[in-house]
Parts: structure tokens; C-alpha cells; sequence
């Protein structure tokens, strides 16, 4: 065996110098000048790897602090008559002692606030920037034979303005009108009016500009995402033998560049509405004692605006997600993606279809019914290639021969959870079925698991499978297998009780349920949740100290290409330097999933094609 | 401080608790080969994923059974309204068809997981693709989502079409305010009167026109109070920011949005008496309504219906409750006896009141047309001729 390796090791250098291709790229390079010091190596850098990295580890801070705030907004649903002064030391006046019996209270615009940073944080920072610009900065290069990205400067300030976004709404916390409070949708006029909420005040202002800069970081990753993918491929690289990670993050790129200036213009209004008393989205309004002189305008077109991104934007969470599960799956399964173009197909017609079914998010928000039969359509159109998904990564594990690791095991759970999210999804999708279910907590368990734990689901898999290739070593395979276990188990626990809420009716975004009698019967489920979710949160610190302890003390990686995958990424050096390949950049021969072709368990890219050998996909 | 100090050191002992753990585990893959420790490591873990399915699939039905009677549609919980039976139905459609697709998928993809396990000497098959599959599996759920886009569509069109001409139908308003719902019936004339929001006060809450004649028999009740099977059109309204009216038991939910009215058309066809009477046959319904009390009243002989708000709205969206009574015939014409309209109640004869305190017999036109409204029913026109007196 370790002589096999061996050969197949030296078979792959020598098939790099003997078919690569030589792009002169280190007669120019006269050393490394990107990373001469350490503030160009590693904060400001214009490497790929390392702007991955920055993304990754900031993601990461950000996942924990999103996480940290739903556990204590979970606190307040789940024991409601408990004291929470022992909080006050951290969130200081938020919470509200009661002078006379010392019980503290987590306050009511506090809540909503927690609530409103939560979804945005994850969404955008997390599920976005950490997910996306993880993966897309890391493999792009990487699995498509380029030196670097299309544009490394462009994608250092994409990192950059990320971050300038992360720092500016990390701010808003400490404003003493609180952040932001009108959920993550900022539905004016509960966002353009200060009378409305304090968080609609400064906090709202910071919140608009955080994500102004944090939509600059994506139009700029976006763009060199799509350039790179389009002109750098290497020799031999054609678009149908383009791993499925790169289609996806191909695909992801270009839906956001598409929608996400959509939301920026419909912020810009709101910023006029707010600082110059136009009146795009504010039409007759009594509020704080006096009735404003806005008319004419619509609170609905705001709502069209930003679900125009809103949609698009859950599969900018899940593509890149679908992308890593395939390779994943494949790579360890140790048999071909099943349906290889069908799987390109889908999320082609996925990134189609997300830009039209938007306004499945209004049905009730009194948009004309009539609309609504369009919107129905699409929207239920797009259960059939996500089936097509589904059943292409069973029918890939089907008689496969699948290693068991962390990547692995997080594969299989995201496919599970995006069956179980996804179903629901018919539910909502169906205007009739939504008339009963829209904003309910229905809603917020099928976007948490479809869109949430699968999407996290596939980042760990990813941050599982690719960490050899960022850190040079292992994460540790058992820590690996316990925050799998515990993971699967604790979200299922925390969100399918949830669907029971949605269907008794109970609203999503209420701070306490016993104001109503019919809300109020769920005490014990609410515990439970509450309960869970905290040891699911103290679950993720154990990946958090796997991630930090294995990149300094992690097994070593010995062999380039250790799980046995057949893309290029697994033909550079373990630690690759500035430029990936350090002689010629390889050539691709083939498809990225032949593995057990004709009896051998994997067939790298860059092996040339046996003689009477055809490629399979066709 | 001793707590932080307590919690920082049970972090540090968890993280070398885990690391080392982690080590063991390296250190026996080093001892034992690495092929070895896979290959058993992929025989506990199928084993797991099978475990798990069973234990899944397990929850979602004991779970299920278990908050069966607290869901909405099911149990005592069948709709209260005409078009709310259809939704539920709708739902469950989409529930078993959903249900069949959840249990095929996760038991074929935890079984597949345990079964295909990599072993000792076993290699995967080669299948990069199956067309005639594909092909089926790509059409059977485009059939399936047909079937479920016209029935829904049917549904929606039907329960979202507005009154027709010539039906009969009691239109009341609702108007969403931070945090409290207002709600206006139009009297005896059963016209609602015309508002603008300008003139809104603390004393006309709604700017309601007063010189509109409609208005001057408009209500505003602390309860939704509304006949059963009598067809009803809610007009809603928003005062400030977005609200969403919701009546869970009717299946009834529209956005409120300034500036621009939406409507919402339901029959309620259960009174809160007949429902209170179907919860009395489920054991969930016997609990005390204070857990607290044991000696409170049950559940069912308190139950309510309740009007909600359900979008969010600022800091007090959680606490916009109102009463919601469904009543008989008899019992809403006694309940619309006792109510008063607003206007005589509160505007009429003080500093607010636009109209001139003019006599009912007077011959001014705007007096006259009042006259006229007003004369519809004896009561209101005894009360006017006593206050303008």
C-alpha cells in the first residue's frame, strides 16, 4: 500500500512536469513580493489562501457571537420567569433588575434587537461571507489550475470591506439606543422612523452602512469569482470538467452579483426616506403623537426590493453548501457524483428560478392576490431540481464504499437536513398553505434547517476536507465525529419542535408567548428547546478548539494527496506557496469523478486518458 | 468573579479533556495502522447512522402524536371558519405526499450510509449516471407538484376573491397601531365612514371624518365580536408601521399597511361556545388553566379565540391581543344594542365635533342627510334629539 502511494505520488509530479503547462509565472515572480513581511503575508494579503483563511477564521468569530445571541434570546422564550441578572456584567443595562426582588429581565427592545443581529449576522456574515468566501477564495485557484485569483487585489479589499462591514455593525451594539431591532428584513416603516424603535435610530444608520460596505465585498469577490472561473482555467479545463464546487461558487458569484445591487438601491431609498424626507416607502403615518407628512408612497416596494435579494440570497447560502457536500460525498464515497451534469443542471436552473419566485415571501403581505399564482408556480417548480439533488447524493452513496470522517458524516447530514427543510418548503411555498403558516415559527424551522444547519452542515464538511490543504495537518477525527454527532442531534432536537409551534399558530418574533392563551401552552417544549440549544452551542466550541489546536498541533499531513481525491488542489505542494505549483501549472485530462473507473479507486485530473478509455459523463 | 473564574476553568479542563481524547485516538490509529482504525471506525459509524434513523424516525411520530391535539387542524382544532377547512385539507394533502418523499429519502440515505460502509476488500461500483432514472425522478416530482400547484391555486383564488356583487356581508375595520389593534363596525347604515390620517388625535384614534355622515353611528368595541356563518370583510389598516392581522383558529392572516387598506374575506362558522365544547372531550383541555392552581378552571371553559399581530412591529408586537367572540344571531343583535357610536360617545357636542350643534329638524343640508342616516334606527335618533337639546 505505501508503495502504491508512493507510485501513484510520483506518477502525479512527473505527469505535472511532463504534461503541464509552463506560463513563465516564476521567471516573473522575482521572489514573493506579496508576501515580503508579515502585514502583506498575512493581514494584508493578496493571496487566495490566505484571504480563505480571513474569511474562514472571521466567519467563525462572527458564527460565535450570532450563536451567542440566540442562546440568550432562547433563554428568555425558554424560562421567561427566570432571573437574568447574572448577565448583567456582560450585557449591562439590557438587562433590567428589578430593584425591589433583584430579578433580572432581558428588555423587551433588547430581545428584538438580539433577534435582528442574529439573522443578519448569520445570515450575511456567516452563511455569505464566512461560506461562500471561504470556499470560493480557497478552491477557485486551486481546483481549477490557476496561480491565483483573477484579481488579487480586488480580493483583498473584498476581505477588507467584509471586515470594515463586521467592525461597523459590531459598533452598533455599543450605540446607547441599542443596534438595529427591526428584524434582519428592515421593513420600513418600523425602519425608517426613530418614533417606530430606538434600534431605527443611529442603530439602523450603521446597520444600512455595514451592509452597504458589506455588498462592495461581495460585488468584488463576486466579480473575480466569475473572471477567474471564466478565463483562468488551465489548459484542458473545460467548463464540463469543472468540479461541482466550482459550478456552484460560478453560479453563487453571479446571482449575487445580479441581486445583491438590487438591495443596495432599495437601501438607498430607505436612506432617502430617512435622512431627506422622501416618502418612496412611507405613506400615512400617525406616529408618536403626530401624523407625518409622507404620502404616496409603499412599504411593499421596499418588500419587493429586498426579497428580489432576499431569495436569491438563500441559494447564495446553500449553492456553495451543495457544491462542497457533492465533491465531499464523491471524494469519499470513492465513487463518482452520480449525475454529474443533471447536478449541474439543477443548480443552473436553481440560480434561474431564485431570481423569479421572490415575492413567495409577500403573499401576505397584501400584494394582490392575482400576482401571487405566478409566484406559487415558480416557487413549487423549483422542488423538482432540488428532488433531482436529493436523489443524485443517495444514489452516489449508493454501493459506494464510504470512508467514514467528519467531512464525510457532515456530507450525510446536510442531505438529510435539506430533505427535512426542504419538504416544508412546499408547504410554504403554496400560497394557501401560507395564509396559516407565514410568520409563524413553522417558518423559522424550515429556513433553520434547510438554510441554516444544512448550510453550516456543508461548511463543516468543507472545513473538515479542505483543512489539510489551508494548515498542512488533520483536524483530530474523533473531536470530529462527536461535534458531528452532537450536531445532528441538537439541531433536529432545537428546530423540528418548532414546526408543532408553526402549526398551533404560534407567531415567530414574540418576545413572551403567555400574552396570548393560545400561544401560551408550550412552556415545557420551549425549556427543551432552550436547554438544547445551549449544549449544541457548547458542543460548536469543541470544533472551535479542534479547528485552533490541530492548526498548530494537528497530525501532520505527509502525503499530497491524502484523502485520495482526484482534483487539482491535491497536486500542489502540502503547504503550497504564493503561485500553488511551484514548476509547471498541471493539465487536465479528464472529468474530476473517476473514481473505481475500470478498477483502480481514483484517476487524478491530470492523468491522461488510457488508451481506448472514453470519458463517462457524457 | 468566583463564577467567571469557575467557568473559565471548567473551559480550560474541557479543552484538555477534549484534546487529549483527540490524542489517544492518534495515537492508537499510530499503533494500529491506519487502514484498521477506518475500517472499524466505519463500522461503529453505519452502526450509529442507523441507530440514529431509527431513533429520528421514532421522535418525529411520538412527537407528533404527542402535541397532535395542540395543532391547529387537527384534534378539537378543526378550522372555525367556511374556507379554513379547505387550508387544513390542503395541508394535510401536502403533509402525507411531503411525508412518503421524508421517510423514502432519510431511511434510503441512513440505510445507504450503514450499508455501503467502506470495508476490507470492498470496492465501490462505478455508476457516473442513469438517464432513464434521471429521467424519472425528474418527472414523477414535476407531476406531483402540478397536482399540488392547481389545488392550492384553486384554494388561494377562492379564499382570497373578494365579496361578490351581490352578497351579503358585514364589513368591520381593523386598524393596527403600536401596540394595539382598533376596531370599528359601521353601525346601523353598515357603511364605514371615511377616515383621514391627518385627523387622527388622541380623541379620534382613527381620523375618522366627522363630517362624513357614515361615521356618526361608527362603533369602536374592545372585543371582535362577530354573528357565526355570517360572512365577514375586514378591512385593514395600519396606523404607523406594518402589522399583520392574524386570527389562528380562522385561518385568517393580511398584512396591515399604511397607506394602502387590505382585506381579508372569512365566515366563521364555529361559536367560541361550540369550540369551547369540542375541547371539553380532550384530556389536554382538563389541565387547570392556571398550572399554578389547581383548583382554577379548566382549560376549554376559559378557551378564547384571539386576534394576534404577526409581523413584526417594534417592542410590543408580542402583547397586541384582542378578545375575539364568535356568537349567535340573537346574541350579536343584544351585544350591537349595548355598543355606542364613537361619535356620540365622545365627539358630539365637544370641541372636536366639526358638525354645528344643530337641532335634528333643522333644514341644513348636512344636518338633514344625518337626519336621514340617523333615522335608521329609532334609538340613535332618540339619543340625538336628547343631546342636541
Amino acid at each position: 500500500m505505501a508503495n502504491a502511494i508512493t507510485t501513484v505520488k510520483d506518477n502525479e509530479d512527473k505527469l505535472i512536469t511532463e504534461l503541464g503547462f509552463d506560463d513563465h509565472f516564476h521567471e516573473h515572480e522575482h521572489g514573493d513580493k506579496y508576501a515580503s513581511n508579515f502585514f502583506s503575508k498575512y493581514i494584508f494579503s493578496m493571496d487566495h489562501k490566505i484571504i480563505a483563511r480571513q474569511f474562514l477564521i472571521t466567519g467563525m468569530i462572527w458564527a460565535i457571537i450570532g450563536a451567542a445571541m440566540s442562546v440568550i434570546f432562547r433563554l428568555q422564550l425558554g424560562f421567561p420567569e427566570e432571573s437574568l441578572a447574572w448577565l448583567k456584567p456582560l450585557l449591562g443595562r439590557w438587562i433590567e433588575v428589578d430593584a425591589a426582588t433583584g430579578v433580572g429581565t432581558l428588555s423587551q427592545e433588547f430581545y428584538y434587537a438580539l433577534v435582528t443581529m442574529h439573522g443578519t449576522i448569520m445570515v450575511f456574515f456567516v452563511l455569505t461571507a464566512g461560506l461562500s468566501g471561504t470556499f470560493s477564495n480557497l478552491l477557485i485557484p486551486l481546483q481549477l489550475g490557476a496561480r491565483d485569483m483573477a484579481s488579487p487585489f480586488l480580493n483583498m479589499l473584498s476581505y477588507w470591506f467584509f471586515f470594515l462591514a463586521g467592525v461597523i455593525m459590531f459598533l452598533s451594539m455599543f450605540l446607547s439606543t441599542g443596534p438595529f431591532a427591526g428584524g434582519w428584513t428592515a421593513y420600513p416603516p418600523l425602519s425608517a422612523l426613530p418614533q417606530a424603535s430606538d434600534g431605527s435610530g443611529a442603530g439602523m444608520t450603521l446597520w444600512l452602512l455595514s451592509l452597504v460596505f458589506f455588498v462592495v465585498s461581495v460585488a468584488l469577490g463576486g466579480v473575480n469569482y466569475v473572471t477567474t472561473v471564466l478565463n483562468l482555467r488551465t489548459k484542458g479545463m473545460n467548463m464540463w470538467r469543472m468540479p461541482l464546487t466550482i459550478w456552484s461558487f460560478l453560479i453563487t458569484a453571479i446571482i449575487a452579483l445580479l441581486s445583491f445591487p438590487v438591495l443596495v438601491s432599495g437601501f438607498l431609498l430607505l436612506m432617502f426616506d430617512r435622512a431627506m424626507d422622501t416618502s418612496f416607502y412611507l405613506s400615512e403615518i400617525f406616529i408618536g403623537g403626530q401624523a407625518l407628512d409622507h404620502v404616496g408612497g409603499s412599504p411593499i416596494l421596499y418588500q419587493h426590493l429586498f426579497w428580489f435579494l432576499g431569495h436569491p440570497e438563500v441559494y447564495i447560502v446553500i449553492l456553495p453548501a451543495m457544491g462542497i457536500v457533492s465533491e465531499v460525498l464523491s471524494t469519499h464515497c470513492r465513487k463518482p457524483i452520480f449525475g454529474y451534469k443533471a447536478m449541474v443542471f439543477s443548480m443552473l436552473s436553481i440560480g434561474f428560478l431564485s431570481f423569479i419566485v421572490w415575492a413567495h415571501h409577500m403573499f401576505m403581505a397584501g400584494v394582490n392576490p392575482f400576482i401571487s399564482n405566478f409566484f406559487v408556480i415558480f416557487t413549487l417548480i423549483i422542488a423538482v431540481p432540488s428532488a433531482v439533488k436529493v436523489f443524485n447524493w443517495i444514489s452516489t452513496i449508493y454501493k459506494s464504499n464510504m470512508r467514514y470522517n467528519p467531512p464525510s458524516m457532515f456530507a450525510v447530514g446536510f442531505v438529510s437536513m435539506f430533505i427535512s427543510g426542504g419538504l416544508t418548503g412546499i408547504f410554504l411555498g403554496n400560497s394557501s398553505i401560507d395564509i396559516q403558516m407565514h410568520d409563524t415559527y413553522f417558518v423559522v424551522a424550515h429556513f433553520h434547517i434547510v438554510m441554516g444547519v444544512a448550510a453550516i452542515f456543508g461548511m463543516f464538511a468543507g472545513v473538515y476536507h479542505w483543512f489539510p490543504k489551508m494548515f498542512g495537518r488533520f483536524m483530530n477525527d474523533t473531536l470530529g465525529k462527536l461535534h458531528f454527532w452532537g450536531s445532528l442531534i441538537g439541531a433536529y432536537a432545537i428546530f423540528w419542535p418548532m414546526h408543532y409551534l408553526g402549526m398551533a399558530g404560534v407567531p415567530r418574533r414574540y418576545y413572551r408567548f403567555d400574552s396570548f392563551d393560545t400561544f401560551s401552552h408550550f412552556s415545557e417544549m420551549n425549556q427543551f428547546i432552550t436547554i438544547v440549544a445551549i449544549l449544541t452551542f457548547g458542543l460548536q466550541l469543541l470544533f472551535v478548539i479542534n479547528f485552533f489546536y490541530s492548526i498548530w498541533k494537528g497530525k501532520k499531513v505527509t502525503t499530497k494527496n491524502p484523502w485520495g481525491a482526484t482534483t487539482l488542489e491535491w497536486t500542489t505542494p502540502i503547504r503550497p506557496g504564493h503561485g500553488n505549483w511551484p514548476g509547471n501549472l498541471p493539465t487536465v485530462q479528464r472529468w474530476p469523478y473517476d473514481y473505481g473507473k475500470n478498477g483502480r479507486e481514483f484517476v487524478p485530473q491530470i492523468e491522461p486518458m488510457a488508451e481506448g478509455e472514453s470519458e463517462d459523463e457524457e | 468573579m468566583s463564577t467567571g473564574l469557575i467557568i473559565i476553568g471548567c473551559l480550560i479542563l474541557i479543552t484538555v479533556v477534549a484534546v487529549q481524547i483527540g490524542r489517544v485516538t492518534e495515537l492508537a490509529a499510530k499503533i494500529r495502522g491506519e487502514e484498521e482504525i477506518q475500517f472499524e471506525s466505519n463500522k461503529r459509524g453505519g452502526f450509529l447512522m442507523l441507530l440514529f434513523l431509527i431513533g429520528f424516525l421514532f421522535y418525529c411520530f411520538y412527537s407528533a402524536f404527542k402535541y397532535k391535539n395542540w395543532m391547529l387542524g387537527y384534534g378539537p382544532h378543526t378550522a372555525a371558519s367556511a374556507h379554513g377547512t379547505e387550508l387544513d385539507s390542503m395541508f394535510n394533502l401536502t403533509l402525507v405526499i411531503t411525508g412518503i418523499v421524508f421517510l423514502i429519502c432519510q431511511i434510503l440515505l441512513f440505510y445507504f450510509a450503514y450499508k455501503y460502509r467502506g470495508r476490507k476488500g470492498a470496492t465501490a461500483a462505478f455508476i457516473p449516471h442513469d438517464n432513464k432514472l434521471e429521467v424519472i425522478w425528474t418527472a414523477v416530482p414535476a407531476v406531483v407538484m402540478c397536482f399540488l400547484v392547481i389545488r392550492g391555486l384553486v384554494a388561494w383564488n377562492d379564499v382570497m376573491a373578494d365579496i361578490a356583487p351581490d352578497e351579503d356581508y358585514l364589513e368591520i375595520e381593523a386598524t393596527g397601531s403600536q401596540f394595539l389593534w382598533y376596531l370599528r363596525y359601521p353601525g346601523p347604515d353598515e357603511k364605514l365612514g371615511a377616515r383621514n390620517f391627518k385627523l387622527i388625535s388622541g380623541k379620534n384614534p382613527l381620523g375618522q371624518d366627522w363630517t362624513d355622515d357614515k361615521n356618526l353611528d361608527d362603533f369602536q368595541p374592545d372585543e371582535l365580536v362577530l354573528p357565526v356563518n355570517k360572512k365577514v370583510r375586514v378591512r385593514i389598516n395600519s396606523r404607523d408601521v406594518l402589522h399583520s392581522f392574524f386570527l389562528p383558529h380562522f385561518r385568517v392572516k393580511m398584512d396591515a399597511v399604511p397607506g394602502m387598506p387590505t382585506y381579508f374575506v372569512f365566515t366563521p362558522t364555529v361559536t367560541t361556545e361550540e369550540y369551547r365544547q369540542r375541547l371539553k372531550g380532550y384530556p389536554e383541555y382538563q389541565q387547570p388553566t392556571d398550572p399554578k392552581d389547581p383548583q382554577s378552571e379548566p382549560l376549554w371553559k376559559t378557551f378564547n379565540y384571539e386576534l394576534a399581530c404577526a409581523e413584526l412591529c417594534g417592542t410590543g408586537h408580542f402583547s397586541m391581543r384582542k378578545l375575539v367572540k364568535i356568537v349567535t344571531e340573537e346574541e350579536y343583535q343584544t351585544w350591537l344594542k349595548g355598543q355606542q357610536s364613537y361619535y356620540l360617545s365622545s365627539i358630539r357636542g365637544t370641541e372636536d365635533d366639526p358638525r354645528p350643534p344643530v337641532p335634528v329638524e333643522t333644514d341644513s343640508t348636512a344636518g338633514k342627510s344625518a337626519q336621514d342616516t340617523l333615522t335608521s334606527t329609532k334609538d340613535t335618533l332618540t339619543e340625538v334629539k336628547i343631546l342636541t337639546k
